[in-house]
């Protein structure tokens, strides 16, 4: 070749670029990058800021955990690192208080725990909350307020501790790395680490965990946490921050998908914009290729300048679009910092290299086969107009796009699952959107003799360009689709997630309740003129065996999985699961049913490795129960109702000993009642889960404000796809408009044939859109969220209405400036 | 039906474009359109020949084939001395680079680039890409628009468009020159411009036409007037 590819598209980029055909394409990119990397930008802040508050549940940011004393060298590798550090000893001993003794969960800390989050305590029982600046100081025991009630101490008594005796100076009410069953544990009794050797209890051969809590700079603490994974001992683990409590675990989990979810639509759109754009332009410059080709150039030469022009414009656009996104992400985060509490984390520059990543593979993706289609236009069409290229071949175009998909969207949302069902859900929507496009197009045929002449010549266009009517009409559908996905179905969705978690959602739990105390209870709540809450009976349990194999926590590999094999459940029994339960695998007992069977929480199944048909012994009270799995059941954790693991029918637990729990509401003023009530029934706990439900309710509110700013993004995606799709056929239409004038036509009846045509088309995709959006919000709401769906008449009535009124106004936007100007200039411009 | 000047080119082995035989058949929607049905033709070097016909009879299809834009249905091309038909299409494309220029009808500016763009463009395919601008403008230079090179084809009125179009066929210097209605969108005086600056240069640099006209005074200049008519080319 006489001159290089290389240097000739980088040469002609100028050029082209001066011409405005590429700036479309270039400005779907940028918008498409922009809306990609802002995302992973505040995704990234955002799931920083809440790693943040997850880091609350272990009161630091990492922890070693160990039966024995933490080495000196773990403990140092930190302090090099500038990390902060902390340590406590838990242990199980008995506490004494003149006659009463009390199991009770030990807990001894240094002045540095905890250090996130904050403890909370009150100077009497059910008095208001303070936050102490650190724990307990030496000499000092704070205690649970069920311990209070249930061994009858007050502030200022001297509790025993082992040897030693330590004054009782606060209740303790909240402990952020509390982590577990909520209804397991033992009342805990915190005290100072110093005082650990006076009490005598932590010998070698007591069941001692030792943590060494950690916390700092990210980066410093991902480098001890791999520095830390080689020296290790035996027995010594790390735990990092998700190992939480269902409630936030969901919560956390749910607010990502989320996220994700809103920059994949981002980056659907994107790549709609980019094809269509590719496509237009590809055809636009069949007469570039031809002439290319005529005055000596091989195909191979032209399909390169293109292609590199392509990558060009793919590297650059990309860059500024990341660029954009960081822009847009910081103004957008100075506006909305102020609602996270400390502030949002700094961003990393991930998100810029991922924007580029996006950026080159959507490009090629979606554009390569208009590109590649360039060049095979046959170089007689300098001699004959009408030949053009074969249109590429749908195959390669579709199988392309499929992959590019499946390629992002495993990228985003580093899930196969979810990726493979939001693949197939785009595909259907592809090949739906098409499909019906095309057969409405082909409806509107006999109506081109019926009408004015306006509404005749504007139909008579729709149907006479079918296949890129066809193209336009499902790129407006999409575009307006995702729109009204993120417009309505979002606000549907994330209000139903909301309000799984209700504002009168029960605040507290009372357990060990007796069976005979049941009723007294009833009458105490009705007679303080409150609902008496519902209660659930409640059989503790060892999983003994899976089939013929015994259960033995050694041999799980995650710490879960570990400590769930190695305690005893909660198990129940009723005829109905609980409101929120939803079974996603066999099928509730029925009346008449064999009565040896389990319904298991999918998640438990999944840790523990249980699975349908699996026959499940657990040793309750020193008796054997057994049983099949017949079912398994999604649970609604961040919805606090009372749920468990495991539930069998009446039948089958009906003889084991049972206590019961039952969860309410109750706001400040009832705490007086909570006194009375163990007052009454000494035996009885109440635990208050007001905090938790707060940490809980605070991630909702950021995770809805969070998914309210990618809209922003994802709507200028979507603007773009419509923006991309007019100016497809705009140089077209000018030409059609200027010739009509020419002929005579009144500006007045050019104008109303274009916008009756664009009225149609944009009624038709809002419309399609409509049809679309309720399918996928169905799909999300059952499939991948387990919430409600309800049909939102607004999508059908905003989708054809904002479908006819947004793009007749950006048809008529691209149509006024071709009015003005005198036909010939348009024609020659045109020609 | 062939002509003396025909057999005397090829008798010599001189011709730059030479066609034997050449037929070309399609399939349009009543069956088989046999466009041309057995041409003749040889031009020899520096030669001008006027091709004739009526509308329809063939002659975009004629020069399509001789410039190996598109292969025949039967009989041979030689151009440059390189059978058309023994070759790829890139490496017909390759002969044509620098070699072979063309004059449309309809212009065939690139409407994203400049006159001075679009005349640099077949510099830089045709083997001068070091010295692309500088032969760009005195090419245009010599069409007379050296004060307009920096305009878009669309601020170019119909006879200039066409004057970049000659200046960019020429500009390489080209063995051969295709022209296929070069007038056929221009008044008549815009027309005699443009035909005087096609003669002129081809007399300066020696370039073989072949033309395809309907305009008498365009055919008239020519060395030879052959027509194309039931798909056969005649002198009458
Ligand atoms: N690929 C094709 N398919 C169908 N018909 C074709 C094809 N190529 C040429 N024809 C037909 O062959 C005939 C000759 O076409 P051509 O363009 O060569 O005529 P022409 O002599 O250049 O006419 P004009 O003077 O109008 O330009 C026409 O009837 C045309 O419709
Ligand atoms: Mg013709």
């Amino acid at each position: 070749m006489r001159v290089g590819a290389f240097r000739y598209s980088l040469r002609s980029l100028l050029r082209e670029w001066r011409a405005g055909e590429l700036q479309v394409l270039a400005l779907a990119v940028v918008i498409a990058v922009a809306a990609v990397t802002s995302v992973g930008f505040f995704t990234d802040r955002v799931q920083r800021a809440m790693l943040l508050q997850a880091t609350e549940l272990l009161g630091a940011d990492l922890a070693v955990v160990s039966a024995d004393e933490i080495s000196e060298t773990l403990s140092t590798g930190a302090t090099e690192r500038g990390l902060s550090i902390a340590r406590f000893v838990t242990f199980p001993s008995v506490v004494l208080f003149g006659d009463a003794a009390q199991l009770a969960e030990l807990k001894a800390v240094d002045g540095g725990y905890p250090l996130r989050g904050r403890l909370r305590v009150a100077v009497e029982p059910f008095g208001p909350e303070l936050e102490p600046e650190g724990g307990p100081g030496p000499g000092e025991v704070w205690a649970e307020t069920r311990l209070f009630q249930q061994m009858g101490f007050q502030v200022g008594d001297l509790l025993q501790v082992g040897d030693t005796e330590l004054r009782v100076t606060r209740v303790l009410t909240y402990e952020p790395d509390r982590g577990g069953d909520l209804f397991q544990l033992a009342p805990r009794v915190m005290f100072n680490l110093a005082d650990v050797p006076a009490t005598g209890l932590v010998t070698p051969a007591s069941r001692v965990r030792h943590q060494l809590l950690v916390a700092g700079d990210e980066a410093a603490v991902n480098d001890y946490r791999s520095w830390a994974a080689d020296r290790l001992a035996a027995n010594e683990r790390i735990e990092g921050v998700r190992d939480a409590r269902p409630e936030l675990r969901q919560a956390i989990e749910r607010a990502e998908q989320f996220l994700g979810l809103a920059a994949l639509v981002a980056v659907l759109l994107a790549g709609g914009a980019i094809a269509v754009a590719a496509r237009h332009y590809s055809e636009r410059q069949s007469d570039t290729s031809a002439v290319m080709r005529c005055l000596g150039a091989s195909r191979d030469f032209v399909v390169r300048v293109f292609l590199l022009r392509l990558l060009w414009i793919a590297v650059l656009s990309s860059l500024a679009g990341a660029l954009a996104g960081y822009g847009a992400q910081t103004v957008l985060t100075a506006l909305l910092g102020q609602w996270f509490t400390g502030g949002l984390p700094g961003a990393s520059a991930w998100p810029v290299f991922s924007g580029l990543a996006v950026g080159l593979v959507t490009v090629l993706g979606f554009a390569l086969p208009s590109m590649l289609r360039i060049g095979r236009v046959p170089p007689l069409r300098v001699l004959r107009r009408e030949l053009g290229a074969p249109p590429p071949a749908m195959w390669l175009v579709l199988g392309l796009a499929l992959v590019t998909l499946g390629v992002l969207l495993l990228w985003q949302a580093g899930d196969a699952r979810l990726a493979g069902r939001v693949l197939g859900g785009a595909v259907a929507t592809g090949v739906l959107l098409w499909g019906v496009a095309w057969a409405m197009i082909w409806l509107l045929k006999p109506l081109r003799t019926r009408g004015g002449v306006a509404l005749r010549f504007g139909l008579a266009n729709l149907s006479r360009r079918g296949s890129l009517s066809a193209v336009q009409l499902s790129a407006f559908g999409l575009g307006i689709m995702a729109l009204l996905l993120l417009a309505l179905v979002r606000v549907d969705l994330l209000s139903a997630w909301e309000q799984n978690l209700p504002e009168d959602a029960p605040n507290h739990f009372m357990i060990n309740v007796q069976p005979e105390e049941v009723e007294p209870l009833r009458a105490l709540f009705e007679s303080r003129g409150l609902d008496a809450p519902a209660y659930y009976p409640m059989v503790r349990g060892r999983l003994a065996y899976i089939n013929d194999r015994p259960v033995n926590p050694e041999d799980y590999e995650s710490a879960r999985a570990e400590r769930l094999a190695a305690r005893e459940f909660n198990l129940s029994f009723g005829d109905a699961p609980q409101p929120d339960n939803r079974i996603i695998a066999g099928r509730w007992w029925q009346p008449g049913d064999d009565l040896a069977q389990w319904s298991v929480e999918e998640g438990l199944a999944q840790t523990l490795g249980i699975a349908m048909g699996d026959r499940l012994v657990f040793r309750v009270a020193g008796e054997s129960v057994e049983g099949r799995v017949t079912s398994l059941r999604t649970v609604q954790w961040d919805s606090f109702n009372v749920n468990f693991f495991v539930l069998a029918p009446p039948e089958l637990l009906a003889e084991m000993p049972a206590t019961y729990i039952t969860s309410f509401r109750l706001d400040a003023e009832g705490d007086g009642l909570l006194a009375a009530a163990v007052r009454q029934f000494p035996s009885i706990t109440v635990l208050d889960v007001r905090a938790l439900m707060e940490q809980v309710r605070s991630i909702m509110d950021r995770a809805t404000l969070a998914v309210e700013y990618v809209f922003l993004f994802t709507l200028l995606a979507g603007v773009t796809v419509l923006f991309a799709a007019i100016q497809a056929t705009r140089s077209v239409r000018q030409r059609e408009t200027a010739l009509l004038r020419t002929l005579g036509a009144s500006r007045r009846q050019v104008l109303a044939g274009l916008l009756s045509e664009f009225l149609v088309m944009g009624a038709l995709a809002g419309l399609l859109a409509a049809a679309g959006a309720t399918l996928i919000g169905y799909v999300l709401a059952a499939q991948i969220f387990d919430l409600p769906f309800v049909v939102n008449p607004w999508l059908w009535i905003a989708g054809i209405g904002g479908g006819a009124a947004g793009v007749g106004f950006a048809g008529w936007l691209g149509a006024r400036g071709v009015l003005k100007q005198p036909p010939l200039f348009t024609l020659r411009k045109a020609a | 039906m062939v002509s003396h000047s025909n057999v005397a080119a090829r008798a010599t082995g001189t011709a730059l474009v030479e066609a034997i035989g050449l037929t070309k058949s399609v399939q349009g929607p009543g069956g088989q359109l046999d466009i041309l049905k057995g041409v003749d033709l040889a031009v020899a070097p520096a030669e001008a020949v006027a091709i004739l016909g009526a509308s329809g009879s063939g002659k975009s299809t004629l020069l399509g084939l001789l410039a190996g834009l598109d292969l025949p249905s039967g009989g041979e091309v030689r151009l440059l001395s390189e059978s058309l038909g023994n070759l790829e299409e890139d490496a017909r494309a390759r002969l044509r680079a620098g070699q072979v220029g063309f004059v449309f009808q309809s212009f065939q500016l690139l409407p994203a680039l400049t006159a001075l763009e679009n005349v640099m463009l077949s510099l830089e395919l045709g083997g001068h890409p070091g010295d692309a601008r500088k032969l760009a403008l005195e090419a245009l230079e010599r069409v007379g628009l050296k004060d307009r090179v920096a305009h878009y084809p669309s601020q170019l009125s119909g006879g200039e468009q066409q004057r970049v179009a000659v200046a960019r066929a020429f500009a390489p210097n080209p063995k051969v020159l295709f022209a296929d209605e070069p007038t056929g969108n221009l008044d008549q005086v815009t027309g005699e411009q443009i035909i005087r600056l096609l003669f002129g240069l081809k007399d300066e640099l020696g370039t073989a036409l072949v033309l395809v006209t309907h305009d008498v005074e365009l055919a008239s200049r020519c060395d030879r007037r052959l027509f194309l008519r039931d798909g056969v080319l005649g002198t009458q």
